[in-house]
């Protein structure tokens, strides 16, 4: 279809469209990390013992990362202000260094990964740890996938084109940060 | 214009029979973002796993019935293969017969339609969510022929049965299967997004929230209940796939984990999974009663409430699939009262269906008996659920064949039932051709009766101790003096499926040869009735969308001449 369609234009509830759909995927997103956190909140309520498995995590690295995620999703809000003034080609770049935060984040994380993989804590150690890196290799997947987007609509956005999508992918990354903001003190606080 | 519109029915027959007009035609019907082709794709993909499905009851039905004899067009049935056959069924026919047909597919025909508008608000979110579900489909099919056969473990797939390959011997099967049903859910993830923010966003103007066709609602909520209660599943099926590929430990005891937790997360899911199908059948029904009652649905808003009220519940009542799971008995009491309380609403629903049909002028052609043999068939359905209910009957019911006669009293009505209703009803409109009428109630009393005499000898077997999840009863002294229960119930089921070569007849020579529909064959109220039959590709001409002046059921209406009154009529 080389036109939108005109059910895009409308807007009955006075909602953009997009926005609309950016939350309800959210919700979605919401019971999924929901089912897994709950699922280690009870195991961990039942098991005391695995707080020996968890003072192995570093609380300095998880902490480090907890500040460059918030630092991006900072620059992200910054963007989108840029975006609401028209200025195409500021959200671009506050885009990029939001792109720049979840590098960081991902690439502090695989360092982390690889020393605990090589001091022989693997997934299969325990149920601990399963959870530590399903949940947190879930958190990863989401970042990743949330800066590739990024990625795309900044390079629109550098051209003035689609600069509301410089929200959406905001209110996204908002929501990756709080997932992590749940998952930092269950996963490195709680020793 | 009616030329687009011979070619989009077509078009979505062709794609599903692999036949070329050349590949620019293909690839159009293929890769088409337009909401009736997406429809058909997913209307005619269900309707062949239907088929598969009832065939795989056929083969393990026949095993029952005559344990050990070679099943005519398959073989002898091993114990291996009885299980993979009844683990599949069960999985494709809701994952992939009920959802996709009644959600997906009359989702997608009926939500712009009935609101207004042209397209979906994604259409190449749309179509993304066809191809995902199409991938789904063809890895659950190639699951049974990979090395080590299907998976067996129930559609459940509890744990550590599913969990590891040393236990359930089909490695293989089981992660494809996993596989393909997380893959279903994010086909309707993706559509359900679209259903959502299609009916809230692109309702045509002067709709109001209480405009919109009781159907559109129903399959909007059943969405939204899809996309709150699949999550934890969603989480719980990454985890089994590492229990199953990389040796993780999450539901496996022997290695700290806890199978229970599976229980949890699933049935989470798997309750609310009963009304994200259930509504639009449901919804089907109502619309049809008032259609072919020339009434006003009694009670609009109540129904609404009703179901919001529903589906709020039924994410309360998960555990009580889990009574002789070794759940505390303290919880299996607040579990109980909120499955009794459930059926509050439900008995509601039908009292509005009820009232709805009281002092109408009733016309009692397919669509309709279909919708009326739903009611009647679903309550049931519901009747027995009570007894499934209430902790202390359920100890000894449990896992018996009266859950699973239970079970297929209310999706069979959901599933079959409502998609029948639905396709007889809106057909003209699909199609732009009338249904043979005669052939129509042919097929529905030869689907009622043996569905009836499928399921009434399995309620005295379940309550007779027979257990569910067994291939051959003759070893069960005391259960093989019932066997001529089982070769009746085998024999009905035979005579069901040959009633289907009734329907498939009248559906394709009505495509070919029915006659040509007007614009509005039924003389209903909502906006879909109100363009060309079938409709073209925008639905309207662009600058001739609709307007909304009222609400749908505006049937027999005081002050006005005409019995129906649409929605887009100036007053």
């Amino acid at each position: 279809m080389s036109y939108p369609p005109i059910a895009t234009q409308r807007r009955s509830t006075g909602i953009p469209t997009g926005r609309l759909a950016v939350w309800w995927v959210l919700a979605s997103e919401v019971v999924i990390f929901g089912g897994l956190l709950a699922s280690y909140l009870m195991f961990r309520i039942g098991h005391p013992e695995w707080a020996d498995a968890a003072v192995h995590t570093n609380t300095w690295i998880g902490a480090f990362n907890t500040f460059v995620l918030l630092t991006s999703s900072f620059t992200a809000v910054l963007g989108h202000q840029a975006a609401e003034r028209g200025e195409g080609k500021l959200a671009a770049r506050y885009l990029i260094y939001t792109i720049l935060g979840a590098a960081t984040f991902v690439g502090v994380k695989s360092y982390e990964w690889w020393y605990e993989i090589s001091h022989g804590y693997t997934i299969t150690t325990n149920n601990f740890w399963s959870f530590y890196y399903t949940a947190a290799g879930l958190h990863a997947a989401h970042v990743i996938a949330g800066a590739v987007i990024m990625g795309y609509i900044a390079r629109d956005a550098a051209k003035n084109v689609n600069l509301h999508r410089v929200e959406l992918i905001g209110i996204y990354w908002h929501f990756v940060d709080v997932v992590w903001i749940f998952l930092f003190p269950l996963l490195y606080i709680a020793k | 214009m009616a030329d687009a519109s011979v070619t989009t029915v077509e078009g979505a027959v062709e794609h599903h029979a692999h036949e070329h007009h050349g590949p620019q035609g293909i690839l159009k019907y293929i890769w088409s973002t337009d909401h009736k082709i997406i429809a058909m794709q997913y209307l005619f993909t269900g309707l062949f796993m239907g088929l598969v499905g009832g065939l795989m009851a056929y083969v393990f039905r026949m095993q029952l019935a005559f344990p050990g004899i070679s099943v005519p067009g398959f073989g002898v049935v091993s114990p291996h293969e009885y299980n993979a056959l009844v683990t599949n069924h069960g999985s494709i026919m809701i994952f992939w017969v009920a959802m996709p047909v009644l959600i997906a597919a009359f989702g997608n025909f009926l939500i712009p339609l009935m609101v207004g508008a042209d397209d979906m608000v994604f259409p190449k979110i749309n179509r993304l969510s066809y191809q995902v579900f199409f991938v789904s489909a063809v890895l659950i099919l190639a699951s049974l022929f990979v090395e080590g056969g299907g998976f067996g473990g129930a559609w459940t797939a509890y744990p550590p049965l599913s969990a590891q390959g040393d236990y359930n011997l089909s490695s293989l099967g089981a992660t494809l299967w996993l596989i393909a049903v997380a893959l279903e859910f994010i086909a309707f993830l993706l559509g359900g997004i679209n259903f959502i923010t299609t009916m809230m966003n692109s309702r045509a103007p002067g709709m109001k929230a209480y405009d919109i066709p009781l159907v559109c609602w129903m399959i909007v909520i059943a969405s939204i209940l899809f996309m709150l209660s699949v999550g934890p599943l969603i989480a719980g099926a990454i985890m089994l796939l590492f229990d199953q590929t990389i040796g993780t430990g999450f539901f496996d005891p022997a290695r700290g984990g806890d199978p229970i937790l599976w229980q949890h997360l699933f049935w989470f899911f798997g309750h609310p999974e009963v009304y994200v199908v259930l509504l639009p059948a449901l919804g089907i029904t109502i619309d049809i009663v008032a259609t072919f009652s020339r009434k006003k649905v009694f009670g609009y808003k109540i129904m609404l409430y009703t179901v919001v009220a529903t589906g709020v519940l039924s994410f309360f009542v998960w555990a009580h699939h889990q009574f002789i799971a070794g759940i505390d008995p303290r919880m299996a009491n607040v579990f109980m009262v909120t499955t009794l309380l459930i059926s509050v609403p439900i008995a509601e629903l039908c009292f509005v269906v009820i009232a709805t049909l009281y002092g109408g002028s009733i016309t009692l052609n397919t669509p309709m008996l279909w919708a009326l043999a739903f009611m009647a068939e679903f309550l049931l359905g519901g009747v027995t659920g009570i007894f499934l209910g209430a902790t202390g009957a359920d100890i000894y019911l449990h896992d018996t064949y009266f859950v699973l006669a239970h079970f297929h009293y209310t999706f069979f009505p959901i599933a079959i039932i409502g998609t029948f209703a639905a396709l007889t009803y809106w057909f003209p409109k699909m199609f732009g051709r009338m249904m043979n009428d005669t052939l129509g109630k042919i097929h529905f009393w030869g689907t009622i009766i043996p569905f009836n005499f499928i399921f009434i000898p399995l309620f005295v077997l379940g309550l007779g101790g027979q257990h569910r999840r067994i291939y051959d009863f003759q070893n069960f002294p005391e259960l093989a003096a019932m066997q001529p229960f089982r070769v009746f119930a085998t024999m009905s089921l035979i005579v069901m499926l040959l009633f289907q070569l009734v329907f498939f007849y009248n559906f394709i020579q009505s495509l070919r040869k029915g006659p040509k529909a007007e614009r509005n064959p039924w003389k209903a109220n909502t906006l879909e009735w109100t363009t060309e039959s079938p409709p073209p590709h925008g639905n309207w001409p662009p600058d001739q969308l609709p307007r909304v002046y009222r609400g749908p059921y505006e049937y027999a209406h005081p002050d006005r001449e005409e019995d129906y009154w649409p929605q887009n009529l100036p007053a």
